[in-house]
């Protein structure tokens, strides 16, 4: 009972802790664009080491996401006479469900990862302390470049994720299946949706945001030597894609809700 | 004039400073000597603002910087630096931009004046023409030179050394020191020497506190330090195992 409540007391804690550090970038952000502080060279240095580090991994997934899909559905609709329908199947899950849970569960464990230890390593190491002693913000500093780098990378990854993951399925369709590449491109453009898309990309954004603040949180709270440095790297993987999942499920809910209430 | 009035402070049930009382005078340099562990780095790190004390008072200047909020701390340490332990240099960035880091964030100056500001603390600590060199390629005591260069970098009033020799060669331990020696006497400032090496201590001070149990336990000049008849002070000094000091 105790190890409970202890556990209970803790979660809570975390949460607390994480809400104040993403209202602190929130903070740092919107005061420095005011006051022209900004540091747009950090986030063009962020979003660039996020995508350049996640690129390969994320065409992988989605190319074999994408063929994986085609041949899992492609012979049992061809057999039903509906083929016509393949392309459009495959881009509606891409870009719904698969593009921004596979892309984010890759930038997690690649990208979450690595700022968990890299921020974790600067706290042991005082240099975070070395920062705020010339007068600079760690969350300002280090957190407001890396949150918004992996929010903004995940919404562009994501779009990749999905545009390879056509190309993918369209490879095995037209090589395996059989079918045309026009016919495989018309049923896209004749499923597809924009709200498909876009709630794809929504909650991109969302889970980009978790990564970002998770890592930093992870890195920003790492104690002991390398060891405690190795739990804040799998601690932020971890937890970040734990809460994906939950979070995704909710976005889901209140994306539909949203299409059936507005736009149906 | 730096402050230190009954300054408590705890981690959990270990309580590391039990009323620390301390005078530190404009343009000295006071060496607080302690074995390990015993929160010399933790006292430093509240007289910087690092930490928030449980209770007591840090005044600089006749403020109590425990009642500062960001905006005034930051003012605040813009006339401090501060020469860690492990140097924390950003292991991101190259030895200019590690000295540079203050320059830039809070100046207006152009990037040819902070290269030109850069080189002459490298030549004062002894490592000219290493602006482009990364941390990793620094030996240790390069490192804590460079760790020096980018406390004095904003020509800061008071600094604050961390353990400034530990795990340095005695001619380097020797060179740090005299480093140390001549910024005081070139630009007057206030230093603050948390250490536990009794060679290096007798050479940079004015005066020794020495740090024992969360408290000061003795303070004074170097003959009154060594003449003192605490037998924790002499044990300290003689580096004996057996006494009144117990090992942490």
């Amino acid at each position: 009972m105790l190890v409970l409540q202890n556990m209970l007391k803790n979660t809570l804690d975390s949460i607390g802790k994480v809400s104040i550090l993403f209202l602190q970038t929130l903070y740092w952000t919107f005061y420095n664009l005011k006051t022209g502080r900004f540091a747009f060279g950090n986030l063009i240095e962020q979003m660039s080491r996020i995508g350049v580090d996640s690129l390969l991994m994320v065409a992988i997934t989605g190319v074999s996401t994408g063929a994986v899909l085609v041949v899992q559905i492609g012979y049992q609709f061809a057999q039903m006479g509906a083929q016509s329908y393949v392309g459009g199947v495959v881009a509606m899950s891409m870009a719904r469900e698969l593009a921004p849970i596979l892309t984010s569960i890759v930038v997690a464990g690649r990208v979450g990862s690595a700022i968990a230890a890299e921020l974790g390593t600067m706290k042991i190491t005082e240099q975070i302390d070395a920062l705020e002693t010339m007068a600079t913000n760690p969350v300002e500093y280090l957190v407001v470049p890396r949150f918004w780098g992996c929010t903004i990378m995940l919404f562009v990854l994501t779009i990749f994720t999905n545009v390879v993951g056509m190309i993918g399925g369209s490879i095995v369709a037209v090589n395996q299946i059989g079918l045309t590449l026009i016919s495989f491109k018309d049923s896209i453009l004749h499923m597809l949706q924009i709200q498909d898309l876009m709630g794809g990309l929504i909650k991109a954004t969302v889970f980009g945001s978790i990564i970002g603040v998770i890592g930093c949180y992870k890195g920003f709270t790492t104690e002991g030597g390398a060891e405690g440095v190795g739990q804040s790297t799998t601690s932020a993987v971890v937890v970040s894609i734990m809460l994906i999942l939950v979070v995704n499920y909710f976005l889901t809910v209140g994306i539909n809700n949203f299409c059936v209430a507005y736009l149906q | 004039m730096i402050i230190v009035s009954n300054l408590h402070k705890s981690f959990g049930p270990k309580q590391v400073l039990k009323g620390v009382n301390l005078k530190i005078y404009d343009g000295e340099s006071l060496v607080i000597l302690g074995p390990s562990g015993c929160g010399k780095s933790v006292l430093l790190k509240n007289i910087i603002g690092l930490m928030k004390p449980d209770s007591g008072q840090v005044l600089i200047d006749g403020e109590d910087i425990t009642r500062f909020n960001q905006k005034k701390l930051d003012a605040l340490r813009m006339r401090m630096g501060m020469l860690f332990q492990s140097a924390a240099l950003f292991d991101s960035l190259n030895v200019e931009e590690n000295i540079a880091f203050g320059l830039r964030r809070h100046t207006r100056l152009s990037d040819r004046a902070i290269h030109h500001l850069v080189s002459e603390k490298l030549e004062l600590v002894g490592l000219p023409g290493t602006n482009y060199l990364m941390p990793s390629e620094l030996s240790g005591g390069m490192r804590k030179r460079v760790g020096l260069a980018r406390a004095i970098a904003m020509e800061p009033e008071i600094i604050l050394y961390d353990e400034p020799t530990t795990g340095l060669d005695p001619i380097m331990t020797s060179a740090i020191d005299e480093l140390h020696l001549s910024l005081k006497e070139r630009l007057g400032v206030t230093s603050i020497v948390v250490t536990h090496d009794l060679k290096s201590a007798y050479r940079v001070c004015d005066r020794i506190a020495l740090h024992y149990g969360g408290q000061i336990v003795e303070i004074g000049t170097r003959e009154e330090i060594i003449n003192s008849p605490n037998p924790v002070v002499q044990q300290f000094i003689r580096g004996e195992a057996q006494g009144p000091m117990t090992l942490l």
